[in-house]
């Protein structure tokens, strides 16, 4: 499906979600709460079936963070990109691991260097830094005067 | 918290694999569960190389950025150049010539070469023949002399750039070319005769590390580990760039899913890969080797994403701009993250020494995967 | 002509004549003591150095070639390194033990020394049962290795020992058993007795392909015995530690690594006796002629020759093939070897009986 019908199908199937316009592949936009089940049906709905999750990314937007998450699917071969907006104080998500395993790794990763919190992740800890490490380096007002040279 | 070797109420052994390791590839970190001689658990602990390239390209312009890619898998140097300058010119719009175009195809299946002898080299080694180590890095010789004295390096070859290449060919560059694929040729026959075909190595490959093709794909495995499973994920045909729509060349695959499918799958792509130089390099076009472009460059407000096929898997370059001059966030999806993920599911089960092969066929370069 | 056995007759005669017969025996138990480490010494030297320049041929590269002419006292050198090593010894190690280890092996390798002929008249003890004395008394040394792992208090040094000594265990029953064919051709235990009958033609072509089957047996466990690739798993370098001499350093590890490479010149040397005449020169049949011609050779240079051949084809396994899973190890010995290397004996022994060989 392209860009289009993939929208209309998600428009009418899960109302909820609204979606971003003038980027290249379908971009839908979704709350924290419901993307547990959004996933889900994006999983395993016939038409759509996006069983490949190719990126997942964190961004610090200094005022709000936002999860984005990109899909394909290898039987229809349509892309499509989810958004998750967060409270930059509180960042907390439901887990996908469950349903893409590949966000096991994923999800670490943006824990360790954002401090983004995913509920019921099975093994929810710091990847690249040490255990002890004290802040979220890839936020924008993380300060190191030790390892970080500002020029 | 890292668990402390010893032994656990199970009476499980705890053992560690590395940092420093000889079969680990670099440094990677794996805590193994072991119950007798059998994997119970397999726990990989990174960061060892974490440079936080993602942090430092936020504060470097947009032609500074595409060489730290370099150091990241550097192996398949020119082609991670080759995604980051994709994902600017997609931003910018810039056209590039068809000469840079075929240049930068040819440049990249020579990396994709060079990157699979090495690992043909060190996966042989890793599984106990020493020897073929010193064959393949003695092809490898040849592709570092024609890389160098194009680009100017033998590693990291700091050589594309937003809108080409950085110069011109050296005019040597189709005669030595053309001299390594007949020498090549008859290489990889004796790689097979001396190798794949032998005995022992298959008893140590076959039947190890199975991954089933919807593992693969769960675990976000792409690259040949992916295609030994029987996944069609080759970013060159699904998501043709440069000239690779016009080419004739197949995606390899195949449908075993252990270790031996996946070491055949990167022996016939070295064929392929041989086979699309000889395609390009009598019909290099003349023109101009970099499209005009200005001195600094200024992506739009806006996020971009490019792809391309690294002897890895998929390298993916996420772009998300302010407008500015420097890029506000930029995302590697390396390959090897994914694959490494694969590895606890693939290795339990089997036995220690299962677990080197199992390594050597995920073909993991640790700075890719700790970036 | 000067011959070994001319040299050996005057120095026992100029001895004679100088002390008693007491003495004689003492003085000459201590010649041929020092002989035999002198020997050793030297054999260490010339199979690293082989091994290196070998390995690195076959790799494309020049191996040692700086230290000497040609890079031959590049093993005095390393020698001499390991000599002034700090010996370490592990904390909790059972000192007795970890001391004795290396010795065990050593001394093992230096009494199977005894009934090997090196040329005509060499040998320093002809023994009525020199085959069995030497297969008993090469299972000597796998008490040496178990000791090595167990005292060494590191669980990955007994893990490798045990791994070690299950493989020499088994294997040593298909070199037993290939051993025990040539015996059978032959009738006797005895050394002289083997190599004199192959006075018209080496056993290898003589019991044809029973023969052929049994050297091929011998040869791979005989690899499996001493640690060799493709069966090095006890200290395989990519996995994880170096086996059961993990904890040695100094002169101690140097003496399990001479002790490595002389069991191989040991073993090749019994391969070269039992298969390939010893040190009889090539003689077919009763081709009088040809067979003058092959003795005008020095007996020595033959059995030097077949030995070092072997050892130079033992080192070609090493370079060219990977390595054996533990499992896949003990499954080639017990599943295939030692039946067909039974069936191989039964073979033997109805040519011996029906006289089906030349």
């Amino acid at each position: 499906m392209n860009k289009e019908e993939l929208k209309l199908r998600l428009e009418e199937q899960l109302p909820p979600a609204s979606f971003e316009d003038g980027a290249e592949w379908t971009t839908a936009i979704v709350d924290p709460a419901g993307w547990e089940g959004f996933a889900r049906h994006l999983r395993s709905d016939a038409g759509l079936e996006f069983d490949y999750l190719f990126c997942v990314t964190a961004v610090d937007w200094r005022t709000y963070m936002t999860m984005v998450y990109h899909l394909t699917s290898t039987i229809h071969r349509h892309i499509m990109v989810v958004k998750v907006k967060l409270d930059r104080d509180r960042p907390e998500i439901p887990t996908v691991s469950h349903i893409w395993r590949t966000a096991e790794f994923h999800e670490r990763e943006a824990f360790d260097l954002f401090g983004v919190v995913f509920s019921e992740h099975p093994d929810l800890r710091r990847l690249f830094m040490t255990d002890e490490w004290k802040g979220w380096p890839l936020r924008k007002d993380y300060e190191d005067p030790v390892n970080m040279i500002k020029l | 918290m890292i668990q402390e070797v010893g032994t656990t109420e199970q009476g499980e052994l705890v053992i560690n694999l590395g940092p420093q390791h000889p079969s680990t590839h670099g440094v990677l970190h794996l805590v193994i569960t072991l119950s007798g001689e059998t994997i119970k658990k397999v726990e990989p602990h990174l960061g060892y190389i974490h440079r936080s390239i993602e942090k430092m390209c936020e504060s470097l312009s947009y032609r500074q950025f595409i060489y730290v890619t370099s150091r990241m898998d550097y192996l398949s140097s020119h082609i991670n150049n080759h995604g980051c300058a994709l994902c600017v010119e997609k931003g910018m719009q810039i056209e590039v010539p068809a000469r840079a175009k075929v240049i930068r195809v040819l440049m990249d299946e020579l990396t994709r070469l060079a990157s699979h002898q090495l690992w043909w080299g060190a996966m042989a080694m890793d599984v106990g023949a020493l020897t073929p180590f010193f064959h393949a890095f003695r092809e490898r010789e040849a592709i570092n002399d024609i890389m160098e004295e194009t680009c100017g390096a033998r590693l990291t070859m700091n050589y594309m750039v937003p809108g080409g290449v950085m110069a011109d060919l050296h005019p040597d560059f189709p005669k030595k070319v053309k001299e390594f694929i007949r020498f090549f040729r008859t290489k990889i026959d004796e790689y097979d005769e001396l190798v794949t075909g032998n005995v022992i190595f298959k008893s140590r490959m076959e039947g190890i590390g199975y991954l089933s093709a919807e593992s693969a794909v769960s675990f976000g495995c792409t690259g040949p580990t992916a295609r030994g499973s029987g996944v069609s994920c080759d970013i060159r045909k699904l998501y043709p760039y440069e000239v690779y729509g016009q080419l004739q060349f197949e995606e390899v695959t195949a449908t075993g899913g252990d270790c031996f499918a996946r070491y055949m799958v990167r022996m016939q792509e070295m064929r392929q890969s041989l086979s699309i130089i000889e395609q390009l390099i009598d019909n290099i076009p003349e023109g101009e080797f970099q499209a005009k472009t200005k001195a600094v460059l200024k992506l739009p407000k806006g996020e971009f994403y490019s792809r391309v096929e690294t002897a890895r898997g998929e390298f993916g370059v996420y772009i998300i701009s302010e407008g500015g001059t420097t890029p506000y966030r930029i995302k590697f999806r390396s390959p090897g993250f994914s694959n490494l993920s694969a590895l606890d599911h693939m290795a339990r089960g089997y036995k220690i020494g299962d677990l080197v092969a199992i390594m050597g066929t995920l073909d993991l370069v640790i700075p890719d995967i700790d970036r | 002509m000067l011959s070994i056995e001319n040299i050996t007759h005057s120095i026992d005669a100029w001895l004679n004549s100088l002390f008693n017969p007491t003495v004689v025996l003492l003085v000459e138990s201590l010649i041929v003591g020092l002989c035999v480490i002198s020997l050793f010494a030297v054999l260490g030297l010339v199979l690293v150095l082989m091994e290196r320049k070998v390995s690195a041929y076959m790799q494309i590269r020049l191996g040692p070639n700086r230290v000497g002419p040609g890079g031959s006292l590049q093993t005095v050198a390393d020698t001499l390194k390991l000599a002034m090593k700090e010996g370490l010894t592990p904390d909790g190690a059972d000192k007795f033990l970890f001391n004795l280890a290396p010795f065990v092996v050593i001394v093992v390798a230096m009494m199977i020394l005894a009934p090997v002929a090196f040329a005509k008249g060499t040998q320093i003890w002809d023994l009525n049962i020199g085959v069995l004395y030497i297969t008993a008394v090469s299972s000597l040394s796998v008490i040496g290795i178990l000791m090595a792992g167990w005292a060494s208090n590191n669980k990955y040094s007994l893990l490798g020992a045990m791994r070690s000594g299950a493989q020499i265990v088994s294997y040593e029953l298909s070199a037993g058993i290939s051993v025990i064919s040539i015996v059978v051709l032959t009738g006797s235990l005895r050394i002289q007795d083997i190599i004199a009958s192959q006075q018209d033609g080496w056993w290898l072509f003589k019991g044809h392909i029973p023969a052929l089957l049994s050297f091929v047996i011998f040869i791979i466990a005989v690899t499996a015995e001493t640690n060799r690739a493709p069966f090095d798993l006890a200290e395989a370098e990519s996995e994880l530690t170096a086996g059961f001499h993990t904890e040695y350093s100094g002169m101690k590890f140097a003496l399990f690594f001479l002790a490595e490479y002389v069991n191989i010149f040991i073993v090749c040397a019994i391969a070269a006796t039992l298969y390939l005449g010893g040190w009889m020169p090539l003689h077919i049949g009763h081709w009088a002629g040809f067979n003058r011609v092959m003795d005008y050779i020095p007996s020595s240079l033959w059995f030097m020759g077949k030995t070092f051949f072997l050892i130079f084809v033992i080192m070609w396994f090493r370079w060219t093939f990977p390595r054996l899973r533990i499992d896949q190890l003990l499954n080639l010995e017990w599943k295939y070897l030692l039946p067909i290397s039974m069936v191989n004996l039964l073979l033997m022994t109805l040519i011996a009986i029906e006289g089906w060989y030349f």
